[in-house]
């Protein structure tokens, strides 16, 4: 368990920014080695270092782990950031998945052909605030404390954070009706690793331009 | 943890069915309550009983759980079918996932327009003879078990098993080039719980027919 993990994908956010987010927050270091060309996946490929020819691809304690659910609960269990027990891990699943099926909306908009752009940005605002939201912001009304499960700070808090930061470059004001989860928002911005992750400089990747996407096009097509 | 799991679903295989797969492996006995019309899913939303308006949802545990992966994550846990340890379990979850990328290109077969169905088809054939079944294959070539991790039945010889199953219904010849795929689908299909799951007159959901397409889409509106 010497090094560093090492993350294989494009300097983009994609699938692997969900990762880079929950090793931040651990405290865990860890490099990349950024995709740039189609040649640069098809020699991943050809190395047989991709169990299934895809990337996230991430080495870690002697795995090259693939799959970004498998990769995720790893460093989570690691990290003790998936409860103390089967319960708790039940319900930070229900919470992280629920984020998950928001974030796919999110990351996959820049994909949807013209004609769908539209349609598709209007479900996610409509799924973000009377869906996801709905539910996080009553957790934590039920409960009063400042983290999702258990009193502790699990990977749902952290994947919570990103997807409310990824909203938010959608709509800026998509917190509007959701006093607790701003006040989520702010606290667990404020943690040690988050703040630094959250800082210029770090590893933590921008939103993805108009321009970038022939480049990945011709990367993972 | 008196009663039974509860399964909430549609009578077709759809997200429910790794679930009836696991729970039964593990011989656990569940009860299903079918959802037949709109109205059925909107009294369990309005009821709030669904997390996220959404089934599958499973009863159990004093809990109504939703979100395939929590669900089956939970169960497979709680029935010493996830490793030992937290490398088993890494294990587990990449052969989890990429028969689940498998398995979920068949589940949406029969929703495809009629004329993008061959084209899907070809692909789903093409994915599993180069890209998932190849991975099984060689991991049991190089271990040389009867299973996937640790020596011992987990969550992913189960899950593969039904991915087994599920495209042999769309290739019946699908396993020619990987005989210990085929001696690990024998063996596993052997072991009495799941021997009991295939037989007929068991939980176990048929191929998603039109019939079943027409109701679906009517229940969940796409």
């Amino acid at each position: 368990m010497s090094e560093k993990p090492k993350l294989h994908y494009s300097n983009t956010r994609g699938r692997m920014e969900s990762i880079r987010w929950l090793l931040a927050a651990a405290g865990v270091e860890f490099e990349e080695c950024f995709l740039e060309t189609k040649d640069d996946l098809t020699k991943l490929q050809k190395d047989g270092s991709l169990l299934f020819q895809q990337v996230p691809m991430v080495e870690i304690d002697g795995m090259k782990m693939v799959q970004t659910r498998a990769i995720l609960n790893y460093i989570a269990a690691k990290y003790n950031l998936y409860g103390k027990d089967l319960k708790e891990r039940a319900l930070i699943d229900m919470y992280v998945e629920g984020i998950t099926d928001l974030n796919e909306l999110i990351i996959t908009r820049y994909f949807q052909p013209a004609d769908k752009k539209e349609e598709h940005f209007a479900t996610l605002l409509d799924k973000a605030t009377n869906r996801y939201f709905p539910v996080y912001e009553k957790v934590l009304k039920d409960h009063g404390r400042d983290f999702l499960v258990g009193n502790k700070l699990s990977r749902a808090d952290v994947q919570l954070l990103e997807t409310i930061l990824m909203a938010e470059e959608c709509k800026p004001d998509i917190l509007a009706k959701f006093p607790l989860l701003q006040s989520f928002k702010a606290r667990t911005s404020n943690i040690v690793t988050i703040k630094k992750f959250l800082q210029p400089g770090s590893q933590r990747k921008p939103p993805l331009q108009e321009k970038d996407i022939p480049r990945l096009m011709k990367i993972f097509h | 943890m008196a009663g039974k799991p509860k399964l909430h679903y549609s009578n077709g295989r759809g997200r429910m069915e790794s679930i009836r797969w696991l729970l039964a492996a593990a011989g656990v006995e569940f009860e299903e309550e079918f959802i037949e019309t709109k109205e059925d899913l909107e009294k369990l939303q309005n009821d709030g009983v669904l997390l996220f308006q959404q089934v599958p949802m499973v009863e159990i545990d004093g809990m109504k759980m939703v979100q395939t992966r929590a669900i089956l994550n939970y169960i497979a846990a709680k029935y010493n079918l996830y490793g030992k340890d937290l490398k088993e379990r890494a294990w587990i979850d990449m052969y989890v996932e990429g028969t689940t990328d498998l398995m979920g290109m068949i589940m949406y077969l029969p929703f495809q327009p009629a004329d993008t169905k061959e084209k899907n088809l070809a692909l789903i054939i093409e994915r599993a003879t180069t890209r998932y079944f190849p991975v099984y294959e060689k991991a049991l070539k190089d271990h040389g078990h009867d299973y996937l991790v640790g020596n011992k039945l987990s969550w992913a010889d189960i899950h593969l098993l039904e991915a087994i199953l599920m495209t042999e219904e769309c290739k019946p010849d699908i396993l020619s080039a990987f005989p210990l795929l085929q001696a690990f689908k024998g063996r596993i299909s052997n072991i009495p719980t799941i021997k009991k799951f295939l037989q007929p007159g068991s939980q176990r959901k048929p191929p998603t027919d039109d019939k079943t397409v027409a109701i679906v889409r009517k229940i969940f509106n796409f």
